[in-house]
């Protein structure tokens, strides 16, 4: 019998059947191998989950819609990696839900903005980007300088953990105090468990007010994070083929 | 074959069924909200469009920054003015080449119509609050997507139960697109947006997806927001009402089953070319490439079937206002689906990428095909629905014809050129062999071309306002139609 597409144009279902099929066909063979080649995700060491200031920090970058203007994804340029740094790894990303890899750069790539400038420099660019670079088109941020509210710390990494992120029962249990640990606002506390479970995190008070924990307290170090887990000096280049 | 397909084409046939079985105030309803939405997303753009060259008119205020206005601005171009647009041209189209009133009659028409106004209005009062997903176009928080499932399910039920009640043999070429824009749009919101909520109680959630899966699910998810919601479903509004105005049958019929199923299978892999020179894998960007390249054939297979359909009526264009939009609307989607796969060619996608490049071939798209197919589609529906013999003003119709034109040239060549520009000066080397310039001096060159673009937004904006004058005063004023017409129809009954 001769095809004819008048059959399919006489019925709906099976007109939405075989659309249904149609488009489904790329995005299975582009999508699943993602999460099945092992080596999609490169091996290095260093990666770890956000700590909970790092995390409320990342919320905010997220709350804010940063990524509208700055990326997270340094490219295999030799101007970028001069630039920015290493160019980005699949693995320094693994655990952001979501991703924040951008899409512009209004302003400059920020995936190894960590430990780039001081925590005292982030504060005051923030409150007035211009203050510092006064061809900056960045929006003013003062409105940061309030309390955080990330009481339910441990919901968000329980959360978290359900989707894949490996935080331990530890983690969990002392998120809440290592929210203020991390941010300087239990000064006594010692902070050895803190660096054990999120190595290379920033410590200390970041805005300068001690006595609470503010929501730019919590972005900047997330900021000073950024780029900073892996170390390159110590990379077997084997280990970064895709 | 035949083609002729049928109503499409000549619709005015409307024997069997009463002109007032259709359910056109839901339609109505739609085309108000698509002009209002349509007025305050060119607002919000202009607004931002100037942020970006007067950072103070950030205010200073968590409420209006560019992070939380940007979003509000793609959110209500896309889904706000587009969305009802292509909901109640759908539903107008669907009823007309079927022959046959709404499934679900008014009842459900209205449920859609209000519980999409109300997807829009939480999405909207949650950027400005700061409650969003951060995923670019999928902005909505878990309990907005959740919504939105349920109307969009309701909407599918609708739009396939009026095609099965069909009184013509065929389905028209236009309601293949609107389905598959219908059916993808809803694969992709339910993926991109599979996310934890925090707690049942708060707005918070987590994308079930993260890094470089989170970055492919998200870019095959926005490519073709591009591909289904801003193309199928607006060719599908092409395929009714070119034919419809230049009253001649579609110029192929074969052209448009080849169209219709190359584009729909091949632009679902056009993702990756969002993400070149990351770290997604090698070979899915060469995969995303590939394909984002073939493409290019049958989305102009499209242009060619819209563009010649005018053969024998060329006239028309300089008689016929809603032809002269949906007209130009069809070239600039030629234009920018010819740049679409330049640069999603790797070697110039590195250059283009992160730049406003990227922002003028969406605004070419977004302004030049999306905004002016929808304006010929309203041109052409108010009168119809309102009973009108024509529009108020045919000359209003021409000064918004060339204040938006001109508005889109201003766009996209200053976009061009501040793209280009900045793509060039991130990598240029001195003769010492550092980098020339640092980023903040791009920033600062980019300030001519922002206030350029901003023009061109305002003109763009001009335009939709002196539309929204025409259309009220038509609505108001401009004659009836022939009493003999509503009577006859009345008789019918």
């Amino acid at each position: 019998m001769k095809f004819s597409h008048a059959i399919i144009e006489k019925n709906v279902i099976l007109m939405a059947v075989l659309t249904l099929i149609t488009i489904s066909i790329g995005g299975l063979v582009q999508i699943v191998p993602l999460f099945t080649v092992e080596t999609t995700i490169e091996r290095v060491d260093g990666i770890r989950p956000y700590s909970p200031l790092e995390l409320a920090g990342r919320n905010i970058y997220v709350r804010e819609g940063c990524y509208l203007c700055h990326s997270q994804q340094i490219r295999t340029f030799k101007d970028e990696v001069e630039r920015y740094g290493h160019y980005s790894l699949a693995a320094e990303s693994m655990y952001d839900h979501p991703f924040q890899w951008g899409s512009k750069r209004t302003g400059p790539d920020l995936a190894r903005v960590g430990g780039k400038y001081s925590n005292d420099w982030h504060v005051a660019h923030l409150n007035n980007p211009r203050a510092l670079v006064p061809e900056s088109i960045m929006p003013t941020y003062a409105f940061l300088n309030r309390p955080l509210n990330f009481d339910d710390a441990a919901e968000h990494l329980k959360t978290l953990r359900t989707l894949g992120v490996p935080y331990s029962e530890d983690d969990i249990a002392n998120a809440a105090k290592d929210l203020k640990v991390q941010a300087g606002a239990l000064p006594d506390e010692d902070t050895t468990a803190l660096l054990a479970r999120y190595p290379k995190a920033h410590l200390g008070d970041f805005d300068g007010k001690p006595e609470q924990v503010t929501e730019m307290d919590a972005l900047v170090a997330y900021l000073q994070m950024l780029g900073t887990l892996v170390d390159f000096t110590k990379i077997n280049p084997e280990d970064l083929k895709q | 074959m035949g083609v002729a397909i049928a109503d499409g084409a000549y619709g005015g046939t409307a024997k069997a069924v009463p002109v007032e079985a259709y359910h056109e105030d839901v339609v109505r309803a739609f085309v108000v909200a698509a002009m209002f939405w349509g007025i305050a997303a060119f607002a919000a753009g202009v607004y931002i469009a100037f942020q970006l060259a007067f950072p103070d008119l950030n205010l200073g205020l968590e409420w209006t920054t560019f992070g939380r206005l940007r979003p509000l601005h793609t959110s209500a171009a896309i889904f706000a003015f587009g969305g009802s647009a292509l909901i109640g041209s759908s539903l107008y189209v669907v009823q007309r080449t079927c022959r046959a009133p709404l499934f679900g009659g008014r009842e459900w028409g209205w449920f859609i119509f209000f519980g999409y106004q109300l997807f829009i209005v939480m999405a909207a009062t949650g950027y400005l609050l700061g409650i969003t997903q951060g995923k670019e176009y999928a902005e909505p928080e878990w309990y907005v997507d959740l919504w939105l499932t349920i109307v969009w399910v309701v909407y599918l039920v609708v739009f396939v139960g009026t095609i099965m009640k069909r009184r013509e043999p065929h389905i028209y070429v236009a309601n293949w697109f609107y389905l598959a824009f219908i059916l993808t749009i809803a694969v992709l919101h339910i993926v991109n947006n599979t996310a934890l909520p925090v707690s049942l109680t708060g707005t918070k959630s987590y994308v079930a997806w993260a890094g470089v899966q989170d970055a492919m699910i998200q870019w095959w998810y926005g490519h073709n927001a591009v591909g289904f919601f801003l193309t199928a479903g607006f060719l599908g509004m092409m395929y009714y009402f070119i034919p419809k105005a230049a009253g001649r049958p579609v110029y192929s019929y074969r052209l448009s089953i080849i169209h219709f199923w190359a584009l729909i299978f091949l632009y679902i892999w056009a993702g990756p070319h969002h993400l070149h020179y990351t770290a997604l894998p090698d070979w899915t960007q060469t995969l995303g490439m590939v394909f984002s390249v073939i493409l290019w054939m049958p989305s102009w297979g499209g242009m060619i079937n819209g563009i010649m359909t005018l053969s024998g009526a060329w006239d028309k264009l300089r008689t016929d206002p809603s032809l002269r939009f949906s007209v130009t609307a069809v070239g600039f989607y030629g234009m920018s689906t010819f740049e679409g796969p330049v640069m999603s060619v790797k070697a110039v996608n590195g250059l283009s990428h992160y730049t406003d490049w990227t922002i003028g071939h969406v605004h070419s798209g977004a302004l030049g095909w999306v905004a002016f197919i929808c304006f010929g589609m309203i041109y052409y529906l108010v009168p119809v629905l309102w009973k009108k013999q024509r529009l108020y003003s045919a000359r209003l119709v021409e000064w918004h014809f060339w204040t938006a034109t001109v508005g889109i040239v201003f766009y996209i060549t200053a976009m061009w050129v501040s793209g280009i520009m900045q793509g060039l000066m991130w990598r240029a080397y001195d003769e010492y062999g550092f980098l020339q310039y640092s980023f903040v001096e791009t920033v600062q060159a980019m300030h001519p071309y922002y206030i350029i673009r901003g023009i061109g937004g305002l003109l763009f904006l001009t335009g939709a306002i002196l539309m929204v004058i025409n259309l009220i005063r038509t609505v108001r004023s401009a004659p009836a139609l022939e009493p003999v017409t509503q009577a006859a129809a009345v008789a019918a009954e």
